[in-house]
């Protein structure tokens, strides 16, 4: 049976492989027919799909094998003196859950943007892109070494960086597009001195002999200032996360990458790429936990500021997709917090459940953005569940599924998350996540309130969506409903995807105990959501609290909020201030000193010739002239040279004779 | 390893010098060809480099990478009282070098297929171009080295001052600043060879053999050493546009035609850094490590600096000659870094650079050949109207960014991870470039390709025919050797560790010498 197994998964390579070869295939072959451009792409992942399937039920098969011993493969890439790479395939249950993930909501997105991207005149294009997208993001998630992870880190990047800027006629687009890729640069820079401080370091970059040869030693690598280098590299490998999911302060690029096609939104900002960042953490979360406890603490702190932050911001915006992408930013930051509290499983469910209803409710809000005629405001909308039922009804339960309400995905992982940073003795940061949830359930319900109940508006003539659209609604939200579920078996999500625990510095997987839910605590936050719901339920439906009385009230808040905190007119000062400054200082400097220097040698040589010149002036009279008071000169020299003159006698110079 | 193999890839051959004749003959026949003919002039033209580009595209293939070491040689006495040898050879080092002057000497033709000036006279001196670089690269004997080194000089001028364009600097003066560069450059370095050929030569035997010369370095005093390095760090760093003597680079390529820009950018610099390694490092390893520090500051500082006024540039082609500076520094620090990581790192930029930076200008020269500008405010929304050059133009810039699944990624990570132990603070702050490099570059491509359709370049005509080859050549090349690094790095770290670099890398490691500061 584990043999059996064993080769399905060492075949794990073909489920990037196949949207691959599509995107080959669209780009080469099939770019010219629509039809077959989507076709082929939506079969690749669909295979896909169903090998991840394959895939996940034999690692819930196979047990406690599979978690003690993931199924690698590794293959020879670089090869010279002094470094060695190789690209393999990881199997084991946290990357198996990220393929399922991955390919649900990669073919869902795939098949929705067949109704979502009709007409448009890039479909090819697009349908390539999508496809370059999961053979990238799922090679990111099977990879067996750092490098590898970083190549496909780099790759998912440019697939944003090209979806993004997808419709490059718009400028908005193009800076978009533009702003992602530097700001992720930024987090990458320290993302790639941390892989090279570690390969300087253990000379390997693979997971497992990392993992294994930081266990062996760790005395004896302290820098000055007591810092250790594990600590540092730490330090350094999280900025790349930081870039990538959106932690403050590098979130600003994701905010703007809503200027992307709404599908693409909903799978790469949102469920997919974003997270791949807290994925890293987990993935090298025997590392973090070598290190001082500062790194993990700085994880934390970060993940609850940007939570906290990010849904501030969300409550103040009305664009429907820039409050799902502040609502992304947050939840991604409720990921890293948690990470940083030392609940990996919690995280990475979290990380599941919210892929689901994320990428659910961004499609909801493309349906209703495809419905209005590219309208985005919620203010704009209204009404609009009784004319899109199955939109308006899957998107509610996202709303739930978000807020925390039992039995919906996000209620498990939520609670998780908040029990175990209670748990790990981090009051301030479970006062903070529960902060969060409250102001989550509030924005979204607000968002739900104004734009699918209310009055409807009459200059708008919605419809539901195609089927096209609606079946991977249905599909997401059925997810988004069930998701949880895998907390309650024995054999639960925690046994697979398991906490690592650090005993005298060997980092070790801990041993698996069920725990029951902590209904006191659980009760807690689903207070916190009805809190959220109740407001929002009074403001915007009921209308018993106004909300411009309130905004009129603090209108300095309201204005900070819904400026985004100033960070990108900050960080604007500083580009054309600072950085555009600095090159138009040097370029003077090029020009008028290290060129003025060249230019300056070139009239110096240019001028003494002209002097020169004048020697050689072709008269017989001048040289005869020259010639003798040169004479005279040597004459002299020669005669007087005895004495004070000596040094200037040639011959007495020269050793000769006298 | 059998005997007979080493023995077979030992053997003489007569590939290299076939290769070498290939555009010298096509040279000859388009001096006999009226020069209405302007098709069958470019059509021999593109023959003669196709047949160096096939027969280096052979030997690239059918070296012997485990036996390593000089390879289809060729040697025959020249001049026997002053002990010249014609002597020919690729090992690992110089092979990926001569296949980089072919690809980009073959698609140089196409990138020019469109001249119509003096058609005659601009093809026979690109391919004297091609043929004097290439001659650099498969020189195994000094002296033939500085002849072809010498001999690329000429053509260079030439085609600036006739072909080239005026735009910030008149072309005149470009052409002039270039060559006179070059030429500061070779005097110095013909008075470090005098002196490193007395010096070897001193007890009987003269002779200019790279090989004889790394032979006798015990021959080399270090003051010596220092001295001649000092003088080849001054030549062949001009040469590679180190800062700070790299203001003749923008302004230069500014200048050229893209024929020439591509060349020079793509592989004649890197005869500075070739012959760093294969002359500096090898011969005068005591002075290479002395001058080392220096050499990683003036690097380091030229990444820095030349990215940040590529950020102020206005003129497509000057972004990309600062861009090339910036990229030269790279390396520069891995040739200073001195252990066989860093330098397989440099020779392996020096190649994906070489791709990328033709790739890069060729894609402008068609830019500027359709729109007549090269001012990017003027241009913008290009990919509505030329969405096959809007692929290579991106390609290039990722390349150029140094996007993994390029050949440049690897190189730049093979670099970094060569120069971080050796040079912690200058290679950190060369990483820090890779930032600034994505800014310049992708505000490049934003405002180039992107944006709203301009109906003032609704005219332009895409990339067709003869015109996609260069695309399609270096975009084939910097995937496929990006994505199956392998490919040109086993080659490459042959050709480091069988030449003798390793061993004299490794005695370097252990010797205390003093460095600069």
């Amino acid at each position: 049976m584990f043999t059996q197994m064993h080769s399905l998964y060492e075949s794990a390579w073909v489920i990037p492989a196949l949207p691959f070869l599509s995107f080959l295939l669209i780009a080469f072959v099939t770019k010219r027919s629509k039809g077959l451009s989507a076709a082929i792409s939506i079969l690749a992942i669909l295979t896909s799909l169903a090998l991840a399937i394959a895939i996940v039920l034999g690692v819930v098969g196979s047990g406690a094998e599979i978690v003690e011993h993931p199924a690698v493969v590794n293959v020879n890439w670089l090869d010279i003196q002094g470094l060695t790479i190789n690209f393999g395939t990881l199997v084991d249950p946290l990357s198996t859950m990220m393929l399922f993930v991955v390919t649900l909501v990669a073919s869902m997105v795939q098949i929705y943007s067949v109704g979502y991207m009709h007409g448009d005149r890039g479909w090819s294009r697009y349908f390539a892109y999508q496809s370059l997208f999961a053979m990238s993001m799922l090679g990111l998630v099977i990879s067996t070494n750092l490098l590898e992870l970083f190549v496909f880190w780099e790759l998912v990047g440019l697939c944003s960086y090209l979806l993004i800027g997808f419709w490059y006629h718009k400028v908005s687009a193009r800076e978009a597009a533009k702003k992602a890729f530097i700001t992720t640069r930024v987090g990458d820079f320290g993302l790639l001195l941390g892989i090279l401080f570690l390969y300087g370091q253990f000379g390997t970059l693979d997971f497992a002999q990392l993992a294994q040869a930081m266990n062996a030693n760790l005395q004896g690598l302290v820098l000055a200032g007591g810092v250790s280098y594990i600590t540092l590299t730490t330090f350094l490998l999280f900025t790349g996360p930081i870039g990538k999911s959106g932690q403050f302060p590098l979130h600003v690029w994701l905010p703007d990458a809503m200027e992307g096609p709404t599908p693409v939104s909903a799978l790469i900002h949102a469920a997919t790429m974003v997270v791949a960042g807290v994925y890293l953490v987990g993935r090298m979360y025997f590392m973090f936990q070598h290190a001082a406890p500062s790194a993990l603490e700085f994880v934390a702190g970060i993940g609850a500021l940007t939570a906290i932050f990010a849904a501030s911001i969300a409550i103040a915006q009305d664009d429907i997709k820039r409050i799902l992408a502040y609502s992304t930013l947050s939840q991604l930051g409720y990921m890293m917090f948690a990470l940083g509290v030392g609940a990996l499983t919690a995280s990475m469910f979290h990380l599941m459940t919210h892929a689901f209803f994320k990428a659910l409710m961004f499609l909801g809000a493309g349906s209703v953005i495809h419905a209005l005629h590219e309208k985005q405001n919620i203010w704009d909308m209204g009404g609009l569940w009784k004319k899109m039922p199955i939109t308006g009804w899957t998107f509610f339960i996202g709303v739930l599924a978000i807020s925390g309400i039992p039995p919906f995905a996000g209620f498990w992982s939520k609670d998780e998350i908040l029990a175990a940073a209670l748990h790990n003795g981090h009051p301030i940061i479970y006062a903070v996540g529960l902060f969060t949830a409250f102001l989550t359930a509030f924005y979204m319900s607000r968002l739900f309130f104004v734009a699918f109940m209310g009055p409807e508006k009459k200059e708008n003539h919605p419809h539901e969506s195609p089927y096209w659209m609606t079946v991977p609604l249905i599909v997401l939200a059925f997810f988004s409903v069930v998701g949880g579920l895998v907390a309650l078996p024995t054999h639960n999500f925690a046994f697979f995807v398991r906490d690592y625990v650090n005993l005298n510095g060997v980092v070790a997987l801990k041993e698996f105990e069920p725990e029951g839910l902590a209904w006191g605590l659980a009760g807690i936050s689903v207070l916190a959501g009805l809190l959220g719901i109740g407001l929002a339920y009074m403001t915007y439906v009921r209308q018993a609290i106004q909300a411009e009385a309130v905004v009129a009230k603090f209108p300095g808040v309201y204005k900070l909020l819904k400026n985004k905190y100033y960070i990108d007119e900050i960080y604007l000062w500083l580009i054309h201030h600072i950085m555009d400054g600095l090159a138009k200082v040097l370029y003077w400097f090029d020009i008028y000193i290290v060129d003025g220097i060249i230019n300056g040698l070139a009239l110096i040589t240019r001028g003494s010739a002209r002097g020169l010149r004048r020697m050689h002036t072709g008269q017989m009279q001048t040289y005869a002239l020259v010639f003798f008071f040169a004479v005279v000169v040597i004459y002299l020299v020669y005669t007087l040279g005895e004495g004070q003159f000596a040094a200037l006698n040639p011959l007495a110079m020269l050793g000769g004779v006298k | 390893m059998s005997v007979t193999a080493v023995q077979a890839a030992q053997a003489m051959s007569p590939l290299l010098p076939i290769a070498l004749l290939a555009p010298v003959v096509a040279a000859l026949i388009i001096v006999f060809l009226p020069k209405e003919e302007s098709k069958t002039i470019k059509i021999v033209a593109a023959l003669g480099t196709f047949v160096s580009l096939a027969i280096s595209l052979y030997v690239f293939f059918a070296y012997n990478r485990t036996v390593g070491g000089p390879q289809f040689n060729l040697t025959l006495p020249w001049i026997k009282d002053i002990g010249v040898t014609l002597a020919f050879g690729v090992d690992g080092i110089s092979l990926p070098l001569l296949l980089l002057t072919n690809l980009i000497g073959f698609s140089a033709v196409y990138s020019s297929w469109n001249i119509d000036k003096r058609v005659k006279e601009f093809f026979v001196l690109l391919l004297i171009l091609i043929t004097g670089v290439m001659g650099t690269f498969i020189a195994r004997d000094l002296f033939i080295f500085f002849l072809f080194y010498e001999i690329v000089v000429i053509p260079i001028y030439i085609m600036v001052i006739i072909w080239g364009s005026t735009k910030r600097v008149a072309k005149e003066y470009a052409g002039m600043k270039l060559t006179i560069y070059l030429l500061m450059g070779s005097a110095f370095l013909l008075v470090a060879l005098v002196m490193l050929y007395l010096k070897a030569g001193g007890q009987g035997n003269p002779t200019f053999m790279f090989d004889e010369l790394a032979r006798r370095q015990n021959l080399y005093d270090p003051n010596f050493q220092k001295l001649a390095f000092g003088l080849m760090l001054f030549g062949f760093g001009s040469l590679i546009s180190m800062f700070p003597f790299h203001s003749w680079s923008p302004d230069g390529y500014a200048g050229a035609p893209t024929a020439v820009s591509m060349i020079h950018a793509g592989v004649l610099k890197k005869i500075g850094g070739y012959g760093l390694i294969r002359l500096g490092v090898m011969v005068l390893p005591i002075g290479a490590k002395f001058w080392a520090p220096l050499i990683a500051v003036l690097a380091v500082s030229g990444v820095l600096y030349a990215a940040f006024i590529a950020l102020a540039q206005k003129d497509l082609k000057y972004v990309i000659g600062y861009s090339s500076v910036s990229h030269m520094g790279y390396v520069m620090i891995a040739i200073a870094a001195l252990n066989p990581t860093s330098l397989d790192g440099a020779i392996a930029m020096m190649f994906a650079h070489g791709v990328m930076s033709a790739l890069f200008f060729s894609m402008i020269g068609f830019i500027y050949e359709k729109s007549h500008t090269r001012n990017i405010a003027d241009l913008g929304g290009l990919a509505h109207q030329m969405p096959r050059l809007a692929v290579g133009f991106l390609l290039a810039g990722m390349a150029s960014l140094g996007l993994p699944g390029t050949v440049n990624f690897v190189s730049e990570f093979t670099i970094f991870m060569g120069t971080i132990k050796v040079f912690p603070v200058p290679a950190i702050l060369g990483i820090a470039g890779v930032i600034f490099t994505a800014v310049y570059t992708l505000r490049v491509i934003a405002n180039v390709l992107f944006g709203p359709r301009r109906p003032e370049w609704d005219h332009l005509k895409d990339l067709r025919g003869p015109e996609l080859v260069p695309l399609v050549i270096f975009v084939f090349v910097i995937f496929a050797t990006g994505i199956i690094p392998n490919l040109v790095f086993g080659l490459i770290n042959s050709g480091v560790t069988s030449s003798g670099l390793a061993k004299v890398l490794e005695t370097l490691g252990q010797a205390k010498i003093g460095g600069l500061f």
